[in-house]
């Protein structure tokens, strides 16, 4: 399935600057797994050591958190968005 | 809507003998000739009691616009002073208040915007020890406030009293707004159980804000506000809305309880507030800033009185090339995270001294390069900033 994954701003230093792009996959696992396969960098800041998605960062297809889904195993459909939003806290600089 | 009519109800207690004057239903009339405000919506809002938690680029438009409408009792929290980088983007203050405290000046202003309400003024910082008392007096929460500790504190309070919290935060071009704490509905821990881990926050490299997105998301704020107290509308509670000034496109995500969130869920294990600096790993941050003095570093000084000298050495910037193009040092430009990638580019037989703007990035650059077998490489202590303060004033500092 064709899908498109939007990357938040405080990610897209690890994904070439780019706002978003697509990818073909079946389930948000496979999604995610090919988006740090394109972006190394990316991987440590979705994923803790243990290989779980990191508590500050949510995962949504379409409007829907993927926690009250089916975890990485939620399907996906053609044309479905994957957004990645992760927490931020404000403007200060440190 | 259910929740809804609860808040408003909740604010309707205290309504009974509130009327207002001549001159108010004068300044008030574009609110009180809409069926939606009208009478018993002014009344409502000068019967409300709102706690502002800081003044900066979220809480202006926020304490501006709740001023403006009449909002009868406005608290404000900031423990800061108005500097020059602040007037970018926090329209309470001006020029002239550069270094007077920000609840003085933001005070000063909402006065002279609206005489008829109460300024109550909490120059301290939010902390577990006060913020308890500072809450408890008000109906509703804005969270303005710029970091994660903070942000959790409010939210642990907001869910502890029972207030309903109207959240915002912004990040360069992106802003989130939503209503946390409202009754029945999700609380920050719901959405985010954990903060980042220091290290993963972008650094300064990456900050940075768009001067009109807090004021942006702020009004958006106040217009929650105002829209829980007068009763009215559909309120922010269990949806997420995303906005991307750059793309100029809001969305809508679902937002919901948590069963299980451990500040508002059925088995809760956060019943007071915690050490919120221990728990965002503040701590832990400033422990590997000390660690930062352990790389060798030369001073600003010492610096200049060795290339005075024709000393042979090779400066390397590991700042951005936004950055170089503010002002540099004429070094060598080579991004942090391109560091790895171009180290062949460096001459490990050549003395090195790599800076950045704080001497933070730098410190990270000469610690890998050290690693990857460069011995003679210096940080230069204080970075740009300090090459400012210590040897050539001309350079600014940003």
């Amino acid at each position: 399935m064709a899908v498109k994954v939007i990357i938040p701003t405080p990610l897209r230093p690890y994904t070439g600057k780019k706002e978003s792009l697509e990818l073909q996959a079946a389930t948000v696992g496979e999604a995610l797994a090919s988006l740090t396969t394109l972006f190394g960098d990316l991987k440590k800041h979705l994923y803790s050591d243990d290989g779980r998605l990191r508590s500050f960062v949510n995962v949504y297809v379409n409007d829907e958190d993927i926690r009250y889904l089916r975890g990485d195993q939620t399907p996906l459909r053609e044309g479905d968005i994957l957004s990645i939003v992760p927490s931020i806290a404000g403007g200060a600089q440190n | 809507m259910a929740t809804n009519t609860k808040i408003s109800n909740l604010l309707e207690t205290a309504n009974s003998n509130a009327t207002l004057s001549k001159e108010e239903v004068m300044r008030y009339s574009r609110h009180l000739i809409m069926p939606e405000v009208g009478m018993d919506g002014q009344l409502k809002l000068k019967q409300a009691k709102v706690l502002c938690i800081g003044t900066g680029g979220l809480g202006a438009p926020l304490g501006l616009y709740l001023a403006a409408a009449g909002v009868g009792r406005i608290g404000l929290v900031d423990f800061d002073s108005v500097d020059l980088t602040n007037l970018q983007r926090q329209i309470l203050f001006g020029t002239s208040d550069i270094g007077r405290p920000k609840i003085e000046a933001a005070a000063d202003r909402l006065r002279n915007l609206n005489p008829d309400i109460q300024i109550d003024r909490f120059e301290t910082r939010l902390t577990s020890e006060n913020a308890l008392d500072i809450l408890k007096n008000y109906d509703i929460v804005v969270d303005g406030t710029d970091n994660f500790p903070t942000r959790y504190l409010v939210n642990d309070a907001c869910v502890i009293l029972g207030k309903p919290n109207v959240y915002g935060s912004i990040f360069r071009f992106e802003g989130q707004i939503t209503i946390f704490g409202a009754p029945g509905g999700p609380c920050y821990r719901c959405l985010y159980p954990e903060p980042p881990p220091p290290g993963l926050v972008p650094s300064c490299a990456e900050g940075g804000v768009l001067g009109v997105l807090p004021g942006i998301v702020g009004a958006i704020q106040a217009a929650e506000t105002l829209k829980l107290i007068i009763g009215k509308g559909e309120p922010l509670i269990g949806r997420l809305l995303l906005f991307d000034a750059l793309a100029m496109r809001f969305r809508e995500l679902k937002l919901r309880k948590n069963p299980e969130c451990p500040a508002c869920g059925e088995h809760r294990t956060i019943t007071k507030l915690i050490d919120y600096a221990e728990f965002c790993g503040v701590r832990g941050e400033e422990a590997a800033s000390a660690a930062q003095t352990t790389v060798p570093e030369i001073a600003p000084r010492e610096l200049k009185a060795r290339l005075d000298r024709g000393d042979d050495l090779f400066i390397l910037d590991v700042r951005e090339p936004h950055e170089y193009q503010i002002c540099n040092l004429g070094g060598q430009l080579i991004p942090l995270g391109e560091l790895s990638r171009r180290m062949n580019e460096l001459d490990s037989s050549r003395e090195i001294v790599a800076h950045c703007r704080s001497g933070k990035r730098s410190a990270e650059a000469v610690e890998f390069l050290r690693s990857a077998g460069f011995r003679k490489v210096l940080n230069l202590k204080g970075g740009i900033l300090a090459w400012s303060d210590e040897v050539d004033a001309s350079v600014p500092k940003y």
